[in-house]
């Protein structure tokens, strides 16, 4: 078995345009959740969002990119820029045929959907532009990172709704540790603020009208975001072998279902999901230092998830710190997990711990350190990233300082 | 039907269209080239024809499987200008 590590790092959220930009947000504990700025937002219930601020398409990509480039795969391909510059690697000959791409959203091409159904339905028109299906599909992302670098081993579009990234870093993990790729670009992107994608979500119920307020006993709701998260994992020797800039190992990876209810979360699913990534790194409970939590910052989550914790990690859940960042960026759905391992970098890299901002009211059944409101100076050596879609899907990683 | 001013008008909007997919100015698109020589590929061709449907309002027979079989011929600039002229002739 290979060892792997994380050689570059890119994003765009609502926190920033770039891991610099985040990582500061998330030391400063500021908060990119704020009014939509969409259209029809007046017939939304639902006002707020993390969403992506003062980027226009236009200034990044040409017209002709963007009459294919849905937002989803616009955000991709900003951020894989930022995280393949970051690892130095140029894909040719042999190197390209052994790396590929493996990228998780839940609904890619929404803002398409939604434009082209407003088209047809609203509008009565009977012509849609002719690339609105390579727009849409969930895979556009990763074909046009595939494309843009030369990536031509395994690649394909990972959807579990919520943990839809961290499955998809998973399968990374799995195949260069295998020895199946030597590099991957992974992670994951998610688009939907826009009028229909909000407008679903209002129907379940479950979003909060004005915060994020993770493990907070006044939370009310979660808050959508959008943006990209992009990593690239690579075999370990050979990030060694050409003196690459190590972020970070990862060591562990397991996923569950909790095969009982399509939204509910089962506490056993997630503590399988937690216990399995530490058994998977051969790591001990006593060593993991962080959790960045799912923490959504709805009542089902964030106790299910406090309590799995308590489960898997048994007394030292109680020494550890687990913090939300879903507070600051919003939840980016398919996207989250990869946005929420720059968190889990910057412990293991700065032993700065994010916060859960938002924090304002102790509850019993959250009894956990969860960093409120202020980031963190801590030394810790192993951390955990949780991911708990609907449909009961969990995947769990776990990474190491190198 | 036609007058001779409508035709150079559905002339300009369609070399237009086909420039704006070459990345050229119009004045650089001359009646005998193909799509090839003005390197436009087949997604450039559809989404010309797509352009051809929304400026004139009518329905082009193209189908993307067979491009050369289709009734609508695509074979120069002319020949697509001419289609064009039909079509709009047929379907106003």
């Amino acid at each position: 078995m290979k060892r792997v590590v994380i050689t570059g790092a890119g994003t765009i959220n609502a926190l920033g345009h770039s891991v610099p930009e985040t990582l500061e947000a998330m030391r400063e504990g500021r908060c990119g959740i704020g009014e939509l700025d969409i259209r029809d937002v007046e017939r939304l219930s639902i006002r707020i969002g993390g969403q992506v601020r003062g980027y226009e398409a236009e200034s990044h990509f040409n017209r002709q990119q963007i009459s294919l480039y849905d937002r989803f795969t616009q955000f991709t391909l900003l951020a894989a820029r930022e995280a393949i510059e970051q690892s130095g690697l140029t894909f040719e000959g042999q190197l390209a045929a052994e790396a590929g791409v493996v990228l998780g959203t839940a609904g890619g091409g929404v803002n398409t959907w939604d434009e082209n159904y407003r088209a047809v339905y609203e509008e009565g028109k009977n012509r849609v532009h002719p690339f609105v299906v390579p727009k849409l599909m969930n895979n556009a992302a990763a074909s046009h990172v595939s494309m843009e670098w030369n990536l031509k081993g395994p690649t394909f579009t990972v959807a579990t709704a919520c943990a839809s990234s961290n499955h998809a870093m998973g399968q990374a993990f799995h195949m260069v540790r295998s020895g199946m790729a030597r590099a991957m670009v992974t992670g994951g992107s998610e688009s939907m603020l826009c009028f229909g994608g909000v407008k679903a979500w209002e129907g379940l119920r479950v979003m909060s009208k004005d915060a994020c307020r993770p493990f907070s006993a006044n939370r009310n709701g979660m808050v959508q975001g959008e943006g990209a998260g992009i990593f690239v994992f690579e075999e370990y020797d050979h990030a060694k072998a050409r003196g690459a800039e190590i972020l970070a190992e990862v060591v562990g990876f397991a996923m569950t279902s909790d095969a009982s209810d399509i939204v509910m979360p089962s506490k056993q699913g997630a503590a399988r999901a937690i216990s399995g990534a530490l058994r998977d790194a051969r790591l001990d409970p006593s060593q993991v230092g962080y959790i960045n939590a799912h923490g959504t910052g709805t009542a089902a989550n964030d106790k299910t998830e406090c309590a799995a914790v308590a489960d898997a990690l048994g007394k030292h859940a109680d020494r550890i710190m687990i913090s939300s960042t879903k507070s600051m960026h919003g939840h980016l759905i398919g996207g989250t997990g990869a946005v929420e391992l720059l968190a889990c970098i910057m412990a293991l890299r700065d032993g700065v711990i994010a916060p859960t901002i938002g924090y304002e009211e102790p509850d019993p059944e959250c009894a956990l350190d969860v960093v409120p409101n202020e980031a963190r100076e801590a030394d810790v050596d192993v951390v955990l990233s949780n991911a708990f879609a609907f449909g009961g899907l969990n995947a769990v990683l776990a990474l190491r300082r190198v | 039907m036609a007058t001779a001013s409508t035709d150079t008008a559905v002339r300009d909007k369609v070399i237009r269209i086909i420039a704006d997919q070459a990345v050229l100015e119009p004045s650089d698109v001359s009646m005998e080239q193909t799509l090839d020589d003005l390197g436009i590929d087949s997604l450039g061709l559809v989404e010309s024809i797509f352009a051809i449907e929304e400026a004139f309002d009518i329905q082009v027979p193209f189908n993307a499987n067979e491009p050369e079989n289709s009734e609508f011929d695509i074979s120069s600039v002319a020949a697509i200008v001419r289609a064009v002229e039909d079509l709009v002739a047929q379907q106003s």
